[in-house]
């Protein structure tokens, strides 16, 4: 006679509210990739910057010859999450490509769809794994440059000076992370290897860029620029912390650019976040 | 704080806390698992289900039919997944397209494919599929080792699911459909690609959650035997419609009204003569043929037809009505 009954039992506890699975999803995901040591060498190398920046301001702080040189400025503001654009790539490459491809790949999305859960509740849970890692790397480390400088010069002087810094740091990181975000879902959900993945964000990155490196150089004016998602990006965000302007594309143009590429990724995510594909 | 972890439980009773705010514990009993009305499914021109009306009563209920009969069609039109052209279905008394999502957490569905989420072994997969379904992490975790131990892989839950045998796979997807405690359950082709030994423990999985821990099931299969070992009622799907359905026993009819037939003389021609005569008659292996009596007619009829064309009768014994006969008429009729 057996000591414990393992037998199939009725479950008689609590249920959640279907609309939670989206952070179900999330929580699981964020998990499953901070066990993984690359993830924790690519989100350290992220905030090297950050700690360069603060090393800087203190200099300036301490040293007032250096202030005009290594003093803070909107400009360093919006420079430093420039900088971080290079981690974005990482993360974007390394967390988002998997997310969708793999679930293809393994007949995940008949599991996941046949629960109660919607479409959106997987695609939202799908980018808030990748979103909180982006803005781990872009907002956080941001916003906590503005804290560490009001904490290293002991007043707010500059942060009152430039109250803009707050909420354009925010717009423009969630802007970009949203962004990424849905394009490299959207691509995830085109195949199942994340090789191709990465490989196909690389060319919307770099191969739009020579793109518009090309056009340049035959029409002789950067107002080209909005083939290029990488320099619709800088010119929103320019615009965004209102800094003089790289390229005489105008503005409106870029951000409808860039809509225009979230506009598509949501249609393919639409179309291909399916429990069930119908070739006919 | 309460955190789900992947240690094995301690043996304790169902789990019953006390619902908190916003959490769902009422569930209706319905009159039926699943009915349709005018289920009409196109892929392009192609129709998968045309025009199908059916009740699907609660219980084991099989859903037989050949290979491209529309059967996973109909689940996956059940789940939600595809959208009909037309029709109405109802899943435990409850739309599918004003109430999909109370639906899919009512039910559990096997699919026919390998399925998994991967990186997990299969106890965080099992609880996380619970946990998707919207129970607690803590409850879900429990609930996860409780039901790889009933369905075999107690002792395989932390092994990774991409490492785990075609059989192996398929008592995963059981699991995970039945980590939530489903009121209904859809199993599509749940023996596929298994071997004998573990087809037969599956069987018997699916024959007891079935009749001995009272969740219904729909069990969609082209095995005969399968269903006829799981299951009281049958649907017979034939090429997107409803060839028959009603309980098994009711529909293999009285003992006697079949006969196995062997006889010594021109078959065919024989097989001709009875079909004359309303006798329905298949040829099956070697020279056996088996021959439906209708009410009305007895043996005594196959024999006078034997003599009046000078066939000699060799061997003519009553069959005990199988799946396979009812399936064999209700899809021969169409």
């Amino acid at each position: 006679m057996p000591i414990h009954d393992q037998s199939y039992r009725h479950y008689g506890g609590s249920r959640q509210p279907a609309a939670r699975a989206w952070l179900v999803i999330a929580r699981s995901g964020i998990k499953q990739f901070l066990r993984r040591r690359p993830m924790i060498g690519i989100l350290f190398g992220s905030w090297i910057q950050l700690m360069v920046r603060l090393a800087m301001f203190y200099v300036a702080e301490s040293y007032t010859q250096a202030q005009a040189l290594l003093g803070p400025s909107a400009q360093t503001f919006r420079q430093f999450l420039e900088q971080q654009n290079f981690f974005v790539f990482l993360i974007a490459v390394y967390v988002g490509s998997g997310l969708i491809a793999q679930d293809r790949k393994a007949n995940a999305l008949q599991i996941y769809l046949s629960k109660p859960l919607t479409r959106v509740d997987y695609i939202a849970g799908k980018m808030t794994i990748l979103a909180t890692y982006l803005l781990f790397v872009t907002w956080l480390p941001a916003m906590l440059l503005l804290i560490g400088q009001i904490l290293l010069s002991g007043s707010l002087e500059f942060a009152r000076a430039n109250l803009i810094l707050f909420p354009a740091i925010t717009v423009f990181a969630f802007i970009e992370v949203f962004i990424v975000c849905c394009a490299v879902l959207a691509l995830s959900s085109l195949t199942t290897s994340t090789r191709y993945v990465a490989v196909m964000f690389a060319g919307v990155m770099f191969f739009t860029e020579a793109i518009y490196g090309t056009l340049r150089m035959v029409t002789g004016s950067t107002a080209v620029s909005w083939v290029s998602f990488t320099a619709s990006l800088a010119q929103v965000g320019d615009a965004i912390f209102r800094q003089p302007l790289r390229y005489t594309t105008p503005v409106a143009v870029s951000f409808i650019v860039l809509a225009a590429l979230v506009a598509v990724s949501l249609s393919v995510l639409e179309r291909r976040v399916r429990g069930v594909e119908v070739v006919s | 704080m309460s955190v789900a972890t992947d240690q094995p439980p301690v043996p304790t009773a169902p789990v019953a806390t006390a619902p908190g705010p916003g959490v769902i514990s009422e569930r209706p009993r319905p009159d039926a698992a699943v009915s349709l009305e005018g289920l009409t499914v196109q892929y392009g021109t192609n129709r998968a289900l045309a025009d199908v009306s059916a009740v699907f009563p609660l219980g084991a209920v099989g859903l037989l039919g050949p290979n491209g009969a529309g059967k996973s069609t109909m689940i996956k039109s059940l789940l939600g997944f595809i959208t009909p052209a037309k029709g109405r279905m109802k899943v435990l008394g409850l739309d599918v397209t004003t109430s999909p999502q109370e639906i899919r957490s009512r039910v559990g569905y096997m699919p026919e494919n390998d399925g998994h989420i991967p990186g997990m072994n299969a106890v965080s997969f099992v609880a996380y599929c619970g946990e998707l379904s919207g129970l607690p992490a803590v409850d879900a975790m429990q609930r996860a080792h409780e039901v790889l131990y009933y369905v075999g892989l107690g002792e395989a839950r932390y092994r990774e699911i991409g490492t785990y045998s075609t059989g192996m796979k398929q008592r995963i997807k059981l699991a995970q459909a039945l980590v939530h405690d489903p009121d209904l359950l859809f199993l599509d082709e749940p023996t596929n690609g298994m071997d004998p030994k573990g087809r037969d423990e599956m069987l018997e999985l699916i024959r007891d959650l079935g009749h001995n821990k009272g969740v219904s099931l729909i069990l969609s299969s082209h095995l005969l035997p399968d269903v006829e070992f799981t299951c009281d009622h049958l649907v017979v799907l034939d090429k997107g419609r409803i060839a028959t359905s009603g309980r098994i026993g009711e529909l293999k009819g009285p003992a006697g009204s079949v006969f196995e037939l062997r006889i010594k003389g021109d078959s065919d021609a024989f097989v001709a003569v009875l079909q004359a005569n309303g006798l329905e008659c298949h040829a099956t292996d070697e020279d056996v043929m088996r021959v439906f009596v209708p009410g009305g007619k007895t043996a005594r009829d196959v024999f006078a037809l034997a003599s009046q064309h000078g066939v000699q009768v060799r061997h003519l014994r009553a069959s005990v009505p199988t799946l396979e006969d009812v399936f064999a008429k209700a899809v021969g009729q169409e």
